[in-house]
This record gives C-alpha cells, sequence and structure tokens, in this order.
C-alpha cells in the first residue's frame, strides 16, 4: 500500500477525505437501521468500498465534471456534494430527494443541481448514457470530464462493450470506472467472465486501462488523476477497475451466508477498507487516534441530523402522480 | 410552393433545422459522410454542417439510443437515426429504460429530448427483417411519443416539429412511401403538431382511420367508391401514441362505421388501441362492429409473398364496401 503523503494531498484534503469516507460508512448502517425497523424499505450497500469511492472522486473537479454513478456510489455522491440529509430524503421516499423526488427506489443516486445524472436501475445503460455527455464537452467547447461507473458483473452486458468502442472511436473525455467487488448478487467473477481482470479490456477497445486495489487511496486516486488529466487533454477515455469489497449482502434482501464461506467473511472484516484507513492516517500522524474518535462522533451526530431533518420532510403530494410525464 | 417528396421533404427538414439550433446533431449507420443514410435522408447535411454535428456511428443501436440520449441530458436535441425499424429491437432496452422514463422518474429535473428517425413498412421486397413496422413495441410508454407522417406536408413539418419538442418521440417513416409520394409544400417554416390526428378527407357513411401506405390505399378506395355513392371520412393517426382520442372518437361518432387498417400484424396493434378507445367511449354511437383490417398473424414478411402478406389496394375497398352496407 502506498502512503497517504505520497498522494501529495494537504493534511486538510486528507481530513476531508477521512470524514467523507466515515460519513459513508456510518450513514450506511444507519440505513440498515431504518430498514430493519422498517421505516426504509429498501437498501443497497457501499460498505466496503468507501475508500475507493472517496479516491476516485477526489481526482475530479466535482464542481465542473458530471458523474454517472450506480447504485453502490452513496460516498461519491457525497464527495460530489450531495449531502447526508438530501440520501436520506431519497431513502425516504421524500419530495426533497435529488435524485428523484421520491419516485425511484433509495439508491439511485443523482442530482442535477451537482451534475450528478440519474441513474435508472436496469444496469449499464449509464455507461452509454456517459458517451453522449461526454460528446456534448466536444461539441460545446466544454471542459469538463464525465466519470461513469458500474459493477463487475454488470460489464457482461452489450452497452458496456458499446461504449467503450464509442468513447475510443470518438475519443470522448470520459472515464470509465469499475467497481469490482467479486460478486454480482451471488454470482462470482469466475462465473461473469473469462479474463482476470476486467481492466484487460482497455486493449480489446485500444483504451488505456488497469486495475487498482481500492484499498490503497493513493493508488486509486492516482489511477483516476492520469485519467482524468488524459481526458482533460483530449487523450480520449480510460478505463479503470478498482478492486474493492462487499462486506454485507448485496441489498436489504439478500442474504451472503448463503452463497459465502464464514472463512471469506472473516478475512472481509479483517481488510475493511475503513479502518485500514484509520490506521494509515495514524500511523502517518494525520489525526490521532483521539482526533479519529472525535471525527467519528461528529459524523454519528450528523447522521442523527440528517435522519431527524430528513424524517420531518414532507413527501411528494398526491396529486403530482401525473406530474412530468410529457414535457 | 415547391414539389418535393416524402424523402426530400424529411431532408429539407433537417436542413432546416440543423441551421435554425446549432445544437442539433445526426447519426446512425451509414448517416455520415457523402453516402447520407441507405435511403439518402441525411443526405449533403454532413457537407453542410460538418462530420461533428453529422457522422456514423459504429454498427451498434443500443450506442445510437444511449449516445443520443446522453446528449439529450445535456440539452442537445440529436436524431438517432436507426437504418430499419427492424433494428431499433437491440435499443428497446434504452429508448424505454432511459428515454421514455428520464423526464419522469426525475420529475422534470432530466428530460431526454431526442428524436428516434426509422424507415419501417413492407411493400419494397424486404422479407422479415426489412419490413416489420415495429411502433408497436412502444405504444404504452408514457413518456414516448410515436408519430408516423404519412403526407409529403407531415413529413416535413412533423420532423421539425420532432426535433424541436422536449419529449423523446420515435419518428417512423414509411420507406415505401420515401419516393412514391409527391407533392407541392409551402417553402416557408411550418410545424404540424405531435399530438393531433388529421381529417384528410370529409364524409359521412364510413369512417377510415389507417397510416402509411394502407393510408394511401383508404384515400383511392375512397376516391373510387364515391362513384357508387359512399361518402368516406378518412383520418390519418398520424400520432400513434399517445393517440389523439378527441379527433378519433369525434370522427367514430361522426359516421358511427369504423375500418382501421393496420398493415401490421392485428394483435396488440396500434390499432388495437384504437379500437378500445371507440369501444369504450363511442359505443352507443356506433352503427357497426368496429372493424379493423390488418397483416395475417405470422413472424414475418415472406419475401416470395409479400403480396399475399401485405394488406391489399383491393381488400381496403371492398372492406369499405362492405362496412358501407351494413
Ligand atoms: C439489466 C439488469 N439485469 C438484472 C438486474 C438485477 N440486478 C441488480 S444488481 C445485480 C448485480 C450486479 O452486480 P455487479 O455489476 O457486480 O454490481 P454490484 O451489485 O456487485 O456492485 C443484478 C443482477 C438489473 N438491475 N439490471
Ligand atoms: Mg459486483
Amino acid at each position: 500500500m502506498k502512503t497517504l503523503a505520497a498522494s501529495k494531498l494537504g493534511k486538510d484534503d486528507l481530513i476531508a477525505t477521512y470524514r467523507l469516507i466515515k460519513l459513508g460508512r456510518r450513514l450506511d448502517e444507519r440505513l440498515w437501521q431504518l430498514n430493519r425497523i422498517g421505516k426504509v424499505a429498501f437498501h443497497i450497500s457501499g460498505q466496503g468500498s468507501e475508500v475507493a469511492q472517496a479516491a476516485m472522486i477526489k481526482a475530479f473537479n466535482t464542481k465542473r465534471d458530471y458523474f454517472l454513478p450506480y447504485y453502490r456510489d452513496m460516498t461519491a455522491a457525497m464527495g460530489w456534494g450531495v449531502t447526508a440529509e438530501q440520501i436520506m430524503a431519497g431513502s425516504l421516499g421524500k419530495a426533497a430527494d435529488p435524485s428523484s423526488h421520491g419516485r425511484q427506489m433509495p439508491n439511485h443516486y443523482g442530482s442535477v443541481a451537482h451534475r450528478i445524472v440519474s441513474f435508472g436501475s436496469t444496469v449499464t445503460t449509464q455507461y452509454l448514457l456517459a458517451t453522449g455527455v461526454a460528446y456534448a464537452a466536444l461539441l460545446d467547447h466544454k471542459d469538463y470530464v464525465t466519470l461513469v461507473t458500474t459493477g463487475e458483473g454488470s460489464t457482461a452486458q452489450g452497452d458496456f462493450h458499446e461504449a467503450l468502442n464509442i468513447a475510443s472511436i470518438k475519443k470522448l473525455p470520459v472515464v470509465f470506472a469499475i467497481e469490482n467487488n467479486g460478486y454480482a448478487i451471488s454470482t462470482p467473477n469466475r462465473e461473469e467472465f473469462a479474463v482476470k481482470q476486467l481492466a484487460e479490456r482497455g486493449k480489446a477497445y485500444n483504451m488505456p486501462a488497469e486495475a487498482v486495489d481500492g484499498h490503497d487511496f493513493t493508488a486509486t486516486y492516482q489511477a483516476f488523476a492520469k485519467a482524468v488529466s488524459r481526458a482533460e487533454k483530449g487523450k480520449g477515455p480510460t478505463l479503470i477497475e478498482v478492486m474493492v469489497d462487499r462486506l454485507t449482502g448485496h441489498s436489504s434482501d439478500d442474504n451472503q451466508n448463503v452463497y459465502r464461506s464464514k472463512e471469506e467473511m472473516a478475512a472481509l472484516k479483517e481488510n475493511d477498507n475503513v479502518p485500514l484507513f484509520e490506521k494509515q492516517l495514524s500511523e502517518e500522524k494525520i489525526l490521532t487516534p483521539a482526533e479519529i474518535a472525535n471525527i467519528d462522533a461528529e459524523i454519528k451526530e450528523m447522521v442523527n441530523q440528517a435522519t431527524q431533518a430528513a424524517e420531518k420532510l414532507p413527501a411528494p403530494a398526491a396529486e403530482t402522480l401525473l406530474d412530468h410525464v410529457y414535457a | 410552393m415547391t414539389e418535393h417528396t416524402y424523402l426530400e421533404a424529411l431532408n429539407l427538414a433537417m436542413h432546416e433545422e440543423f441551421a435554425r439550433d446549432p445544437g442539433v446533431v445526426v447519426f446512425g449507420e451509414d448517416v455520415g459522410g457523402d453516402k447520407g443514410g441507405v435511403f439518402g435522408a441525411t443526405k449533403g447535411l454532413a457537407a453542410a454542417f460538418g462530420d461533428q454535428r453529422v457522422f456514423n456511428s459504429p454498427l451498434g443501436e443500443s450506442g445510437i439510443a444511449g449516445l443520443a440520449i446522453g446528449l439529450g441530458l445535456m440539452g442537445h436535441h440529436a436524431i438517432a437515426e436507426f437504418q430499419f425499424a427492424d433494428y431499433i429491437l437491440p435499443a428497446v432496452n434504452q429508448i424505454m429504460s432511459e428515454a421514455a422514463r428520464m423526464r419522469y422518474r426525475t420529475a422534470g429535473d432530466w428530460t431526454a429530448p431526442i428524436v428516434f428517425r426509422t424507415p419501417y413498412g413492407g411493400g419494397v421486397h424486404g422479407g422479415f427483417y426489412h419490413s416489420q413496422t415495429t411502433d408497436k413495441v412502444f405504444a404504452g410508454q408514457p413518456g414516448l411519443r410515436i408519430v408516423t407522417p404519412s403526407t409529403v406536408y407531415d413529413a416535413k413539418g412533423l420532423l421539425k416539429a420532432a426535433i424541436r419538442s422536449e419529449d423523446p418521440v420515435l419518428f417512423y417513416e414509411h420507406k415505401r412511401l420515401y419516393r412514391s409520394l409527391k407533392a407541392d409544400i409551402p417553402d416557408e417554416d411550418y410545424v404540424v403538431p405531435l399530438d393531433k390526428a388529421q381529417v384528410l378527407q370529409q364524409g359521412d357513411d364510413i369512417t377510415v382511420m389507417a397510416y402509411g401506405t394502407m393510408l394511401q390505399h383508404a384515400l383511392n378506395a375512397a376516391k373510387a367508391l364515391q362513384a357508387e355513392d359512399i361518402s368516406t371520412e378518412v383520418v390519418d393517426l398520424r400520432t400513434l401514441y399517445p393517440l389523439d382520442q378527441e379527433t378519433i372518437l369525434a370522427a367514430a361518432k361522426k359516421t358511427g362505421k369504423v375500418l382501421l387498417i393496420s398493415e401490421d400484424t392485428k394483435e396488440a396493434s396500434i390499432i388495437n388501441n384504437v379500437a378500445a378507445i371507440i369501444a369504450e367511449q363511442a359505443l352507443f354511437d356506433l352503427d357497426a362492429p368496429v372493424q379493423q383490417l390488418a397483416g395475417p398473424l405470422a413472424p414475418g414478411m415472406s419475401y416470395a409473398l409479400e403480396d399475399e402478406f401485405l394488406v391489399s389496394a383491393e381488400q381496403v375497398q371492398a372492406a369499405m364496401r362492405e362496412l358501407a352496407q351494413f
């Protein structure tokens, strides 16, 4: 693992990143609780990829760039500007939900104000939408870069391949990310693809690609920073496969004990990206364990406040049911 | 007024809209360069507006649709051409799951103002996969509009309106009409509404509703049947989804005898939806059961037996006469 210092990010940046990572974890835990007590009908968790998501978005100019996330990207969406209360509003189906104003299931992140494009549910369609968003930058002579993510199982879809092909032909300023957590619901990598790493697929499209350990903040950040810089220079798209973990079941409706062994789960816990990042922070003397504990307490309070505030928000009014079908 | 073919009218519409709005782009298989599409609909556009706005896509329809929708999200009114309506099927997911739902699922925050253009229909010896009318695949997807011009005037005005629309529009062009239909149309700018059927001919005895080549059959038969003192109201359905209920119901009630014609197979077709509207809302104004004349329930149009598959001009005329006598 590379040191955090090697990222050349300043102390403030790294602390802000840590707050984001911890917020991603604590908010996710809260959403599970709300699901289990029946307040949130569904949750799909990003536990195990918080560090990777924070590293990924750190490479972008979130005030300029466009992001097409998928359902595990809660941490990334918050790094792009969405607030914990807005996420909570989505999970509780409130009108203020910036993703869909309470129309879609939880975890389909989006926000027009933050240039985060609405995510559907049919996996991988967003890869093609990203080519259009990126092509618009060329047409309009704009300098934004487009980031799009998906899971590794979803790369079996034709849209994945069509998108890489189009982006490479047109040299589009887009970064394609795959968050490889080893499973598509219960189906392991070996039943989804026959290559060792999905990054190998870059070659087929004449596109630079690399696989990176998502537990390694600096390596992940650097891989994306390089991709962003290529896009900014007009050199075209990059494919990055980030190796992450899925610490929970696929969703609140899945029990992964059915298809993952006790040993495998124990190893996952050992390798939890959040405590690993905290260890780096204290070993590199960026934060003391006491400071880390203080931040955690603050974050927990933030999550409480976001929950309380979002619970008080109104649901969409019944008479809006047929609004926005047509222009 | 200048005489143009249906195909020229489409081409003109694009030229004019490209000049009006610098955000408009068009792409699809063989659409760019000097070729300008396998039917020539986009001919001359690349030379006039450059290969960044007019270009060949790779041969992948989901990609064509997805790229267009992404452009739409950024405010571009993209025209995505599918080479044949048969080959829109690989793009169904993008069109239904993304384009049709984008506005509603974000309560208007994100929209996809795309025109999906495609040539449809039989009568050109296209066999199974160059003859289909796939419009019914998309009917019943709120958020989408499906329109089809059946006159030269509409070819231009409807395409212009579709390009300017903030909704995703599936724009079906009957390939048999591309060069066979000619008419004088205004040189000035005009648009045709995307939600209105059109009464092409007034009549008192029977009402026929159709689109595409079937509409041509109906118009010709209506003329011939005048000699037998049968007066026909002819409606061009034109906006296939959502349907223009008002015009449909008024025309149905006017004569009380309705014939619906489609070259597509009858089941789950656009005209089924028309029949349902009339059955539900105009039953007591009818003097005869609603008649549907449509293609046979075969999975494809036989290359050798195309004439047997297609509803013929004679069948249309006979059905109209029979209904008048009911
Ligand atoms: C086209 C489509 N097929 C099936 C599903 C149901 N589904 C949702 S997520 C998922 C697994 C995705 O796995 P992966 O791409 O590895 O992403 P992960 O959930 O592991 O992050 C499936 C099968 C879907 N949403 N879309
Ligand atoms: Mg996975």
